[in-house]
């Protein structure tokens, strides 16, 4: 894992201290609430219907045992017992004190973390896949790029008042796990016919009001070139972005404007001019960089356990995943257990998480886009003893990927953005589907469901997403089928139109149930509405509504 | 009828203004505003007093509770987020 240096430390506590000071000013009223507003939100702070949100900033995922116990503390001391994370791997408080938040930064500074960038006009939290370093269909660990550009997008002066909020991801696996295609910037990691690696560069993709797709720009950067490739990308973005419209200001309008071939040429051009500058990458910067992200040593001999229990084998069933070094495995932690709150989780419980990680995770754990954790690296030795502790913490549900492991955006519940709830309607459809027994039987598919248009929750790229509107006072949800994150990206369509949200978990299960009745051997949820297009899913849906 | 409502400045809850010209979480004892041109001032006052309240603003009141078409954002305002129950995601204004 990446530790901070002199540099990192420094730049970290002086804001800190000027935040501590901007805020003691807006309360002895030196500042107005339009001038403290854009300052609190610069450091992650928002004001939602209830109190203010703190958003903490988990770089590309990646948690130590020491930064969850510190998170668990935050929850228990500043806040009413829990956090939340988010699908941009980060997390949130939910109830902090505006007094309160200085203190909280320093205590998230002495482990290494902040709030800077997780909100505004900036390059926001790099994310990658939450396996990285791990999974066994590797081709590279994202981590150390997403570092490398977490270093370079930090305060950088250029790019702190973007057009919009700008969103990196980096993905080194076969399987997309980062959603590179719904991303301002998406880099996959690849190798040309030489065998060098270097990155494959999508640009313009994003969910929100108006949902693209990315486009792939160029098909081989050199990693030396990374920083001055990205740089002309934001330069071009930074100049024709469209500020005079909120609704048209991100970079997936202006690609789609002036087409991704004309972006790519501008891009290129622009880069022409600083491709051999001072912010090529040196061999030895990238070298320094990936030591600090060592591969776990194999565990000869250590095989996946063979067991009776069936709570173990089925969560092993579900939860685990290969890993790339002989003898180790990943496991998910789900932080969705039937009727919760998706993405939810105690201060007991991040110190559970903690214990687990330090004794049997080589010290870290991952967040991921799906609101949930995982033990990267864990000896197969090891995996009813995380298994035990896990149930003990009352976070061992085995359904990683399944039905019930819904994505949900805090909604009406808590955000001011909001027109609609979504974690109740998540707690519907997670209660009924368990009621009915479906989960194991529909098998990989996946739920998320948003309560505005901008999508935190990802519902444009679920195999079925829920769309949370507001009628004269009255919450309807639209249903889209067809969305999907990974490799094969595509954006869900409205099936007709929206539910109340008493019919919402109903209307899901009988279009589960039509998959079951017309699906082929082996073939996913998301196999079979290809195949057979929307008309029987969309019959199911609406046909007791 | 209306009355006024903000975040608290210093921890963000959810307060109402009194008759009084103070800030309290207590709906019931918030100021009844019958009239526009009175709600308006009294919301002047309001938005003169920022070291207090973030973001006043006016919302509709019904039977002593949240109404208008912002009745359910209100109302979550008002008794805080109904995640921990499912039931009431099925209630429409009338049985809510």
């Amino acid at each position: 894992m990446y530790k901070y240096d002199t540099y990192d430390h420094q730049m970290v506590r002086e804001r800190i201290a000027e935040f501590r000071d901007q805020v003691e000013r807006r309360i002895d009223g030196r500042l107005t609430e339009d001038q403290f507003k854009p300052l609190r939100l610069m450091n992650g702070v928002y004001l939602q219907l209830h109190a203010y949100m703190l958003r903490v900033a988990i770089p590309y995922g990646t948690m130590n045992s020491a930064q969850l116990r510190v998170l668990g503390r935050i929850a228990r001391e500043y806040d009413k017992g829990y956090g939340h994370f988010t699908t941009r791997t980060n997390i949130q408080y939910n109830w902090p004190a505006l007094t309160d938040i200085p203190d909280i930064l320093d205590e998230l500074a002495a482990v290494e973390m902040h709030a800077i960038q997780t909100s505004g006009n900036c390059i926001r939290n790099v994310t990658t896949d939450p396996f990285a370093g791990a999974a066994a269909d590797e081709l590279e660990d994202g981590r150390p790029w997403a570092e490398i550009i977490r270093q370079w997008s930090t305060f950088h002066p250029e790019f702190t008042f973007l057009p919009r909020k700008f969103k990196i991801a980096v993905n080194g696996a076969s399987e997309d796990r980062a959603g590179l295609r719904v991303h301002d910037i998406g880099l996959q990691l690849v190798k040309n016919e030489a065998g060098e690696t270097g990155f494959e560069v999508w640009v313009g993709g994003g969910q929100g009001r108006t949902p693209r797709l990315g486009h792939r720009i160029r098909d081989f950067l050199e990693p030396r070139d990374l920083l001055s490739y990205l740089t002309a990308i934001l330069r071009v973005y930074n100049q024709h972005g469209r500020r005079d419209n909120l609704y048209k200001a991100r970079i997936k309008m202006l690609v789609e404007a002036i087409g991704p071939e004309e972006f790519a040429r501008q891009t290129e051009a622009e880069w022409d001019e600083i491709r051999d500058s001072n912010l090529v990458l040196p061999a030895e910067e990238i070298a320094r960089i990936r030591a600090f992200f060592d591969e776990p040593p194999a565990a000869t001999g250590s095989a996946i356990p063979a067991t009776g229990r069936a709570d173990f084998a089925a969560w092993l069933r579900r939860n685990r995943r290969d890993h790339k070094v002989e003898g180790l495995s990943s496991v998910v932690i789900s932080l969705k257990p039937i009727g919760g709150t998706p993405g939810d989780i105690t201060d007991v419980q991040l110190e559970a998480v903690a214990d687990l990680a330090e004794k049997f995770g080589f010290d870290e754990a991952r967040a991921t886009p799906d609101q949930n954790l995982v033990l990267p690296h864990v000896r197969n030795s090891d995996l009813e003893a995380v298994f035990d502790g896990l149930v003990a913490a009352g976070l061992a549900t085995a359904n990683a990927g399944l039905a019930t492991d819904i994505v949900a955006c805090p909604g009406l519940d808590y955000c001011a953005l909001a027109n609609a709830r979504s974690i109740p309607i998540a707690q519907s459809i997670s209660n009924l589907i368990e009621a009915e027994g479906l989960s194991d039987q529909v098998g990989d598919v996946t739920i998320k469901i948003d309560g505005c248009i901008n999508a935190c929750g990802h519902h444009h790229v679920a195999h079925i997403g829920v769309l949370g509107v507001d009628k004269r006072g009255e919450e309807f949800y639209q249903i889209t089928l067809g969305g999907n994150f990974g490799k094969d990206a595509s954006i869900g369509n409205i099936v007709g139109k929206g539910l109340a949200g008493e019919d919402v978990p109903a209307a899901i299960v009988r279009a589960l149930n039509t998959y079951l009745e017309i699906r082929n051997e082996k073939e996913r949820f998301i196999d079979t509405l290809r195949r057979v297009g929307p008309d029987a899913f969309k019959e199911s849906i609406y046909a007791a509504a | 009828m209306k009355t006024i409502t903000a975040n608290r400045l210093t921890d963000g809850r959810v307060i109402y203004r009194t008759a009084e010209g103070e800030w309290t979480e207590d709906l019931a004892r918030a100021e009844r505003l019958a009239d526009d041109a009175t709600a308006e001032a009294r919301l002047a006052e309001a938005e003169a007093e920022p070291a207090i309240a973030v973001g006043p603003y006016l919302i509709e009141i019904e039977d002593d509770a949240p109404g208008g078409q912002k009745w359910r954002r209100e109302g979550i305002r008002l008794t805080g987020p109904t995640t921990g129950s499912t039931k009431t995601v099925n209630a429409s204004r009338k049985a809510a």
